[in-house]
């Protein structure tokens, strides 16, 4: 049943999210990954930090599932359900966190910058706002070589209140960029709830001074997230411009590996846990007769045995050879300038 | 004396300024209610209210911009930057406004503004994570920059930086934090900026260095064959040339030991300048053991290679002393 979600290709990864079936199975993929990373740091295997993005994975999947491969994908440090979603492999995601040459930056990157052109991701961002600009680039670079691709540029809340957010909404704007912004609001930067930084709760109300439509959408819930991501894509396919779409979601573990998250409200997370979002697709799944009514709990099963097999892939697989140091620093340092041809 | 973290030694330095100095005030992303991503700000909120420990959003620019303003206004704010990486979105105002303030106003304005931030590789944080990025405010005249080697010398420059009229980024070497050490706590203890320290005396061969490079350079001359001596250079500008310049008149050799890839580190100035200047005293030529030109990169296999180990040290010094010929470094080696 998962077979296509196994497949070592990230293409054949993202086709296969066709299925409803898939991407529920991505989802739940997700969140074993996740829950995986988090046990593999307790094993010493992962160093530096990491961000996981439980609770937030159909936020992934719905933008996944409504772009097409070749459309460029900027993103953050929170970025593990956004590669998989995309289609980079557990063994790819996986293998970079814990440094190994299988890993989808060859271990040179590690959890905070994961990157496969073959599906449009770049390499993701560890400084906040970086992508945004970044995305209006590759909107322009599209249009200005007559290509109806678009980019879409995901980040936090936290991230709204730097320079670049506004900057890159302003440009894109004026620009009539093909640009998708999507926020996803989990209510909290780090160790700080969203009233304390930001003078709006609302992101999407943010649209209003760059012209462009601002929509908030319940993150929770695959289709909603696809219907929003669906509405923004095709305007920005007609050349119509940019789009801001807020995701109402929320992270279950803490900003990061060391963060026991005591700073958030009383019952907050109860109240999500809830709204759990593969809870929410299964019950979709179930009443369209696509899922057995006790189908999820096997399903579950299913996909994290699959996600132990790569985890013990990744850890008989290699380290880097120390030639990879110097290999990857300019034309001239590797065998010639490789780089990847977007939409030939 | 008592053992504290090195964290503890920043927390203290502020604490400290902040009680003698009513218009010291603390700005950054977490370090009032949290108490600071790397906790060292905890127990700062609670001391000194929050009109002086301010939680900022993420706005780098925006609230070091604000700290140039209350500065040139008659506040001493002391910013806390997360990682050093993300003064990137805000270096306009360190570097081209509060650095040439006191210039355009021809002296009448300043900015007494201390900027600090956890900085270097070591702990697997990846590329845009594990710099130094010194030499971003080294060529920039009007900043002074300092880096913190352990917990007294955080305690000694962060006050110093502090009372100085003028800006200063101070680094911390992140992978210090949890280092634990005895320290006597004096309030009145200063370390003036540009001014290095002599830790270990030799006769052989004069190692400079900084930050957490000190340890292992430390380790390096107990295990070499060599009688080396030691610097903790602390302050990289304005750098100290006669601790400097005299230990070389001693020894006869001089070697770097950089957390900075080659083109760009510090060393590269010491080196001209020792070249330039005491040419006569040298037996060999000068010596730089830097990162090399690269990211830094995130397996723990290849960042032990990338950052000089004390057994790499001590092979180079060795080298340098045996034979009066600067060796090669390993990636030259290795290619
Ligand atoms: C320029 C910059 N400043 C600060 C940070 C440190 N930092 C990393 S994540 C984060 C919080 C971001 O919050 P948000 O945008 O809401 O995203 P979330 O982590 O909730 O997904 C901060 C402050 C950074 N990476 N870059
Ligand atoms: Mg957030």
């Amino acid at each position: 049943m998962t077979s296509l979600s196994n497949s070592n290709s990230p293409l054949a990864r993202r086709e296969a999210l066709e299925s409803r079936l898939e991407q529920l199975t991505r989802m739940i993929e997700i969140r074993s990954v996740e829950e995986r990373i988090q046990k593999l740091f307790g094993e010493g295997h992962i160093r530096g930090s990491t961000h996981l993005a439980n609770g937030q994975e159909a936020v992934s999947v719905g933008i996944a599932r409504s772009i097409d491969p070749d459309d460029i994908v900027t993103c953050t440090y929170r970025g593990h359900g956004h590669a998989l979603a995309l289609g980079v492999t557990t063994v790819g995601v996986l293998g970079e966190i814990c440094g190994r040459t299988v890993g989808c930056a060859g271990g040179l990157g590690g959890s905070m910058h994961l990157v496969e052109p073959a599906v449009g991701l770049l390499p993701t961002a560890a400084i906040i706002g970086a992508g945004l600009p970044i995305a209006c680039g590759a909107g322009l670079a599209a249009r200005t070589r007559g290509k109806d691709r678009i980019a879409v540029s995901i980040f936090g809340d936290g991230s709204s209140n730097i320079g670049a957010f506004h900057e890159a909404l302003n440009f894109a704007a004026i620009l009539k960029l093909p640009v998708v912004f999507v926020c996803e609001n989990n209510l909290y930067g780090e160790y700080s709830r969203i009233d304390l930084t930001t003078a709006v709760e609302d992101i999407a109300l943010r649209a209003t001074s760059y012209n462009m439509p601002g929509v908030m959408v319940d993150g929770q819930d695959v289709d909603a997230v696809a219907a929003a991501m669906e509405t923004a894509v095709a305007r920005a396919r007609r050349g119509e411009g940019p789009s801001l779409l807020e995701m109402k979601t929320y992270r279950y573990s803490g900003h990061s590996r060391s963060d026991p998250a005591t700073y958030r409200r009383p019952g907050e997370l109860d109240q999500w846990l809830k709204r759990d979002p593969i809870d929410i697709l299964a019950r979709k799944l179930v009443e369209e007769k696509l899922l057995a009514a006790d189908g999820l709990e096997p399903l579950k099963a299913e996909v994290r045995d699959a996600v132990e097999r790569a985890a013990q892939e990744v850890l008989a697989s290699p380290h880097p050879d120390l030639g990879e140091i110097m290999s990857h620093v300019s034309a001239a340092s590797a065998d010639g300038d490789r780089r990847f041809a977007f939409w030939q | 004396m008592a053992k504290i973290w090195v964290r503890q030694a920043v927390l203290r330095a502020l604490d400290d300024a902040m009680k003698e100095d009513p218009d010291v005030i603390v700005m950054g992303e977490d370090v009032a209610a949290a108490g600071g991503p790397f906790k060292v700000t905890e127990g700062l909120l609670a001391e000194h209210g929050p009109s002086r420990v301010i939680d900022t959003p993420i706005s780098e620019m925006g609230f070091l911009g604000a700290a140039v303003g209350a500065a040139v206004c008659g506040l001493k704010p002391v910013v806390e930057i997360m990682f050093i990486e993300f003064i990137g979105v805000a270096l306009d105002q360190l570097s081209t406004q509060a650095a040439t303030m006191r210039y355009l106003s021809r002296g009448r304005l300043t900015t007494p503004l201390v900027v600090r931030a956890s900085a270097g590789a070591g702990q697997g944080f990846g590329c845009q994570h594990s710099q130094m990025l010194d030499h971003w405010f080294r060529g920039t005249p009007g900043l002074k920059v300092c880096v913190t080697s352990n917990a007294r010398t955080t305690y000694g420059l962060l006050r110093s930086a502090i009372d100085d009229p003028d800006p200063v980024v101070v680094l911390e070497p992140r992978i210090l934090y949890s280092e634990r050490e005895e320290f006597e706590h004096d309030p009145a203890y200063r370390i003036p900026l540009g001014q290095a320290e002599i830790v270990r005396p030799g006769t052989d061969a004069t190692v400079v260095t900084c930050g957490a490079l000190v340890r292992t350079a430390l380790e390096a001359a107990a295990s070499s064959r060599a009688n080396v001596e030691v610097i903790d250079l602390l302050t990289l500008w304005p750098w100290d040339r006669k601790t400097v310049a005299e230990s070389v008149a001693r020894t006869g050799r001089l070697v770097t030991v950089e957390e900075s890839t080659a083109t760009a580190g510090w060393g590269a100035d010491i080196v001209s300048t020792i070249a330039v200047e005491h040419f006569g005293k040298l037996k060999a030529a000068p010596h730089r053991i830097t990162l090399p030109d690269a990211p830094v990169p995130y397996s723990g296999v290849l960042e032990a290679r990338y950052l000089p180990s004390a057994t790499y040290i001590a092979e180079q010094v060795d080298a340098l002393v045996s034979t009066n010929q600067p060796p090669l470094p390993w990636w030259r080696n290795a290619a």
